[in-house]
């Protein structure tokens, strides 16, 4: 009976055993999983940024019979529905899907006109406008009308005519109108045609607010001839904002024109787009309306935008070119709110381009006829080809254009600026705002930050881990270490909160005073140990030999008081009262008053204990037998401290600041409150920057989940890690090695 | 000149350096500690307020108010700060003196240079009245009113008032148990009602009885809350009827309505004791009270309460994790190659900066985990999230993987010092591996572990940079513990003694009257950690005393 009842207990126990093994294994392996967990996780979220874009095929259907010749090609917000314009004055809806026409539109034409020429205005506008052989001109938008009868969304196409049904007269002579732009906003309308005798007119409209009426009316048109050309214009292009006009020719002559005063037009520049017997196939403007993308005969798209010249004029310049087509291009079309486009050539070949990142995302063949039209969804995820008989409808996957080792650490040419530049300005108000992503000023001032603060840690804290493991009496040791060793309980936060309210006001107050300590420090305590040193031997020795730091006490503080003291003076006679003043003025050197001098002191006073404490344990464990042996054969003190005690404790000093370094780069909150936080690249002490870490603290909270800026800035987490990685796995390298040649000794 | 050069020689000064930097270094610890509590303890103590004519581009005006900061400025650079003076001197005293009256003179500060200051004084009759709106208002009291009618005047008002203030506070403080207490918890149970219904809603139950039993749920609540709003009325209606008639310093008569008011004194008047008995209530109001005026005024608790609630949720996930992880590695894991480097791993994972723990925690936590969560059990809330969006939960979490590592490296140290003969006996003795883990190695091992957790806690405390992405607001409506079911509310945002700091000191529009308030706060962050510390020393010597005989 009680076998049996040891047996079942033995079991139990045995169970009990192997329970506890699986348990532990299972949490072990979980908790470290879970570490793990954090690298592959940031990897997750950061992996999508450099993928290229990838489209799929969903349909293709031939186009709706007897329509005429494609002017324009669209798709509504959805990608439900693609518009079509004819030269037969039809506007067609057709379902994208299958190419089943939804309803057609005959825009109410003169009598005995035909179309020729059309134009398309900014493309969140959807205002087009057709060029009739009479001199006339047909300006309409459409839209879509969102209604839900039976809980489901119905959209319901629509053609508007915002100057009217009726057609405007732009040419007197009732000429046809062989090239047209058209740009339609909330104030005004403006048109610029070139007619068939090379006439350039612009016409422009503005709305007028009535007193009888209930709603504000088109001015009367009025229209200037702006030159006689003689160059076969094929291409007007008139930005959103109706101040810049481009005109250009097949041969890529290009005349730049300044149309902020309608009634008086300016020419700006004359250039040519490009070089030898080339064609210019598609000349368009760029999401934003700053840049011009011109696509050639030779298969190549290059990007001009106007950059402020020496004189102070804005001159179109040629910033970057893409040339991955083989044969001549027929359509360029501009993503809708991201700098990216769309480019088809006539081998069939279909691109997608982004031009800030110079990415090329995506080539690849769709038919072997010539691509004539192409329309890009405003949602950029999807796009609408045509050729000469077939139209295909292609879901595109792109989600993060902007993206390219090249925009991340590169110089990149953004628009509007005058050379290219590394800037990092992630958002702004407006919607086809151009990102600048880089993250070379960012990880300047990370290592900007860490560098100033190393500069006032090392000394101090390698020093006093110097005395304090070797010079200073056991007593003191006992005391002094531990507390120096509380600051690094201290939470960055109070330390940041004193350097950005304390001491930033109070070192611009007291500039002089703050440099003179560096400098009369190290002399005053030389001074008064050579002066103490002279006393007589019965006062020295009532000091024990160890307690040289606790005399030192009341000298620091006085010669701190000294220098604070001695500050207005030294202002009043060498800087004019006012030291960031005369930096300022007379240096000219940029003073802010949370610069990386506070950061460097702040952060520096919060990695001294972890240099110190991991420095002095590394020179308190040199073995004392080797101190005692040098000191034997007659060495002074400090030939054995530098020649022995250092030299066997260097790699243990080394990890420590490594591991101090590591702290200061990723440091946080000192930065984020005792900066500006102005992500400048600049190395001047009196400057700011804006770190890795403090980066992710402000933008993070406003970023959307899986944007692009939310992924770049867990790159910027990614980078900061392996930052701080490759500090701490050198210093733990290091103190490996050191481990083993203590073992030897 | 020859022993100066040969004492050079010696190595001897540089000796004395290093000692310079030992004692520099000491010395920013002191002064810094220092400067916080000068700081932050001067800002209870009821100063003396000045009466003073200022004499300014030939106008003279008059101030009243307490001197909180005094600067020797260069003459120039006050012309720079847009100062039109005429002086001999170089240097002038530039006082900042808190006048309050913000409602009156639209800024609680004047910048003032002493030199100019004429006829100063100290008068005893001045009162400076601390409100719970606009901020403090520094004047004379003239009269005491009820229901508009002056009961009171002049000497007499001086003696009535506190009795009226006394009666006002009473019912002020009956009026927020109601608005808090009682409303809040009707509001959560309305809330949960409304939940349930959405919930039925979604799982298509149409129980009648079920849908009748939420009604009467309803109807019960809202005479409750009628009830607690005819009470509220009558209350606010006592409080409202005594107020207080100041003047300004300019003459200026405004009346203050006594719910308005939190405290109001003469501190010229005060003897040393009196202030010393003013300063406590103060300081006990700045522990114990609610934050006023966008956290700049009145008290920390939510903070103190969510800092230390964030902490003790954050021991108790890191200590079972970190302990299996540790003696996973130490006991059962063969030792080997994977081993040495998921050590080092881990050794590097300490240094790991804390805001890629925050983002980390912001991407799998909040938006992957949370999001999941509230999509399966949930439904009922959306859109709203209740997970899914930063909270206590999530922090607590973000911090125990922020100081795994530190309690793991401190464990797995506990348990390789424990001596092979103490568990090989037991095994000898035939206990089971479990059991002499669980008898004899893991209790010796439990100093380190107590170690480690310290350490941990000192980091937790203080970390401010992951919670401002996981969990922590600048101001909470409430607490994550209170005394509705469930009681713990695991999402609730938290308030925070760190992030409190960062918020007022840099984020909030008047920063110069938030400052002392941030000193304060910044000691009570200090002594907060320095206590977890020294309370879980304590606990570690204790552990170590009660297993020292058997480490011998």
């Amino acid at each position: 009976m009680s076998t049996a009842n040891t047996d079942l207990r033995l079991q139990w126990r045995q169970i009990k055993d192997r329970l506890a093994r699986y348990i532990v294994a299972v949490g072990g392996i979980g908790v470290i999983m879970a570490i793990v967990l954090i690298f592959v996780y940031l990897l997750y979220i950061v992996m999508p940024l450099f993928s290229s874009a990838s489209i799929e095929e969903v349909a293709e259907y031939p186009l709706p019979e007897q329509s005429g010749k494609t002017l324009y090609l669209a798709m509504e917000e959805q990608a439900e529905i693609a518009i079509r314009v004819t030269d037969q004055g039809q506007v067609q809806f057709l379902q994208t899907t299958t190419g089943k026409p939804l309803k057609t539109i005959q825009l109410p034409l003169p009598k005995d006109s035909t179309i020729t020429s059309f134009a398309e205005g900014a493309a969140e506008s959807a205002v087009l406008a057709v060029g009739l052989s009479n001199g006339q001109a047909l300006v309409f938008k459409h839209h879509f009308e969102v209604s839900f009868p039976n809980n489901k969304r119905e959209l319901t196409p629509v053609i508007e005519y915002p100057l009217g049904e009726e057609a405007l007269l732009l040419d007197w002579g009732r000429h046809p109108l062989q090239t047209l732009a058209v740009q339609v906003d909330e104030e005004t309308a403006t048109l610029v045609t070139i007619t068939d005798d090379q006439r350039l007119m612009l016409t422009s409209l503005s709305k007028e607010e009535s007193i009888m009426e209930d709603e504000a009316s088109w001015s009367e048109a009025e229209t200037t001839v702006i030159a006689q050309t003689h160059k076969d214009i094929s291409f007007i292009l008139l930005d959103k904002n109706q101040r810049n006009l481009y005109l250009a020719n097949a041969a890529g002559e290009l005349s730049f024109y300044d149309v902020s005063d309608k009634s008086e037009p300016l020419l700006v520049q004359h250039i040519f787009l490009l070089e030898g017997h080339n064609k210019l196939r598609s000349l368009q403007l760029l999401a934003g309306d700053i840049s011009l993308l011109a696509g050639d005969a030779q298969g190549t798209v290059t990007q001009w935008f106007p950059v402020q010249d020496e004189e102070g004029r804005r001159i179109l310049r040629r910033i970057r070119a893409f040339s991955d087509f083989n044969h001549p291009l027929t359509v360029i079309a501009p993503e809708h709110t991201r700098k990216g486009f769309l480019a088809v050539d006539e081998s069939g070949v279909a691109g997608l381009f982004h031009t800030t990142s110079e990415n090329t995302l995506l080539l690849k063949r769709i038919t072997d006829r010539p691509i004539l039209k192409a329309a890009m969804a405003p949602r950029a995820n999807a796009m609408l080809l045509q050729d000469a008989q077939r139209l295909y409808f292609y879901t595109i996957d792109n989600e993060h254009p902007e993206v390219s080792m090249k925009a991340l650490w590169g110089k990149v040419w953004y628009e509007s600026y005058p050379e290219p530049d590394y800037i990092w300005q992630s958002s702004s108000a407006s919607n086809d705002f151009e990102p600048k992503l880089s993250l070379v000023p960012i990880s300047y001032g990370t290592i900007k930050a860490a560098f100033y603060a190393m500069l006032f840690a090392i000394p101090l804290a390698v020093m006093g881990a110097i005395f304090t493991a070797q010079f200073m009496s056991p007593k003191m040791r006992k005391l002094v270490k531990p507390s120096i060793e509380v600051m690094e309980a201290l939470p960055t936060v109070i330390l940041g909160f004193l350097a950005g309210l304390w001491l930033a006001p109070f070192m611009e107050a007291n500039l002089p005073g703050i440099f003179s300590i560096l400098l009369i420090m190290p002399m005053g305590l030389l001074l008064f140990a050579y002066f103490w040193q002279q006393l007589p031997d019965r006062i020295r020795h009532s000091v024990p030999d160890g307690w040289e730091a606790a005399l030192l006490i009341p000298v620091v503080i006085g010669l701190v008081y000294f220098c604070v003291a001695m500050s207005p003076i030294l202002e009043d006679s060498f800087f004019g009262g006012d030291m960031p003043g005369w930096l300022r003025n007379e240096m000219g050197i940029n003073y802010d008053q949370r610069n990386s001098l506070v950061v460097g002191l702040a952060m520096g006073f919060a990695v001294i204990p972890t240099i110190f404490s991991i420095a002095e344990d590394a020179i308190f464990a040199v073995p004392k037998h080797l101190v005692q042996g040098s000191l034997a054969l007659g060495a002074t003190p400090w030939q054995t401290m530098i020649r022995v005690v250092l030299l066997t404790a260097s790699p243990g000093i080394f990890s420590a600041i490594m591991i101090g370094m590591g702290r200061a780069v990723g440091e946080t909150m000192i930065v984020l409150m005792a900066t500006g936080n102005t992500p400048v690249m600049d190395f001047s002490i009196f400057e700011g920057m804006r770190t890795l870490s403090a980066n992710i603290a402000v933008e993070m909270p406003e970023s959307e989940v899986n944007s692009t800026h939310y992924r770049v800035l867990f790159l910027a987490a990614v980078v900061l890690f392996a930052f701080t990685f490759i500090f701490n796995t050198a210093a733990e390298v290091v103190r490996q090695r050191l481990r083993e040649r203590y073992s030897n000794l | 000149m020859n022993s100066f050069s040969k004492w050079l020689k010696s190595g001897q000064p540089w000796i004395w350096l290093n000692a310079g930097a030992v004692t520099i270094s000491l010395l920013m610890v002191i002064g810094l500690v220092l400067l916080i509590a000068v700081r932050g303890l001067a800002y209870f103590w009821p100063a003396d307020v000045m009466l003073a004519d200022y004499l300014y581009k030939g106008e003279t005006s008059r101030v009243l108010g307490e001197i909180t900061d005094s600067e020797d400025v260069n003459l120039e650079r006050l012309r720079d700060s847009g100062f039109d003076i005429e002086s001999e001197q170089e240097h002038l005293i530039r006082y900042l003196v808190k006048t309050g009256n913000r409602d009156v003179s639209g800024a609680d500060f004047r910048v003032i240079l002493k030199p100019m200051l004429k006829d100063v004084s100290y008068p005893p009759d001045v009162m400076v009245v601390e409100r719970r709106e606009w901020g403090n208002f520094y004047g004379f009291l003239k009269a005491v009113k009820k229901d508009g009618e002056i009961i009171a005047e002049g000497e007499e008002a001086q003696n009535i008032f506190q009795q009226r203030l006394d009666a006002a506070l009473d019912v002020f403080e009956q009026i927020s148990t109601i608005r808090k207490h009682d409303i809040g918890a009707i509001n959560y149970n309305m809330e949960r009602l409304r939940l349930r219904e959405r919930r039925l809603e979604l799982d298509g139950d149409t129980d009648p009885a079920r849908q009748a039993e939420i009604i009467k749920d309803k109807k019960a609540l809202d005479e409750e809350y009628k009830l607690l709003q005819a009470k509220l009325a009558t209350l606010t209606k006592k409080i409202q009827r005594d107020s207080l008639v100041m003047e300004t310093v300019d003459g200026k008569r405004v009346e203050i309505n006594m719910g308005k008011v939190v405290h109001a004194y003469f501190p010229n008047a005060m003897s040393v004791l009196d202030k010393l008995g003013f300063y406590f209530t103060k300081l006990w109001e700045f522990v114990s009270d609610e934050p006023r005026e966008a956290n700049t005024e009145g008290g920390i608790f939510p903070a103190i309460f969510g800092t230390v609630m964030m902490v003790l949720l954050m021991a108790i996930l890191v200590t079972p994790f970190g302990v299996v992880a540790a003696v996973y590695l130490r006991e059962y894991a063969k030792q080997g190659l994977v081993i040495r480097l998921i050590r080092i791993a881990v050794n590097n994972l300490a240094g790991v900066p804390s805001i890629v723990y925050g983002i980390f925690g912001l991407g799998f936590f909040v938006y992957f985990l949370g999001g999941n969560i509230d999509a399966l059990f949930f439904p009922e809330a959306a859109p709203a999230p209740v997970f899914g969006t930063p909270g206590i939960l999530w922090s607590s979490l973000t911090l125990a993987l922020l100081t795994l590592p530190v309690v793991i490296v401190a464990t797995e140290e506990g348990l390789s010092r424990i001596p092979r003969s103490i568990r090989e006996g037991s095994l000898a003795l035939g206990a089971t591996k479990a059991e002499t883990l669980w008898r004899t190695v893991l209790p010796m091992a439990s100093p380190a572990m107590m170690t480690g957790l310290i350490l941990a806690v000192a980091r937790a405390a203080g970390e401010v940079a992951p919670l401002m992405l996981v969990g922590v607001v600048k101001l909470a409506p409430s607490l994550p513990l209170d005394a509705n079911f469930p009681f713990l509310h695991m999402e609730r945002k938290f308030m925070h003694l760190g992030f409190h700091i960062y918020d007022v000191g840099f984020q909030s529009p008047n920063v110069e009257a938030a400052r002392p308030l941030v000193y304060a706060t910044s000691l009570l962050l200090i002594i907060v950690i320095v206590l977890l510390n020294l309370f879980a020393i304590r606990i570690r010597n204790r552990l170590r005393e009660n297993y020292r005989m058997l480490e011998n």
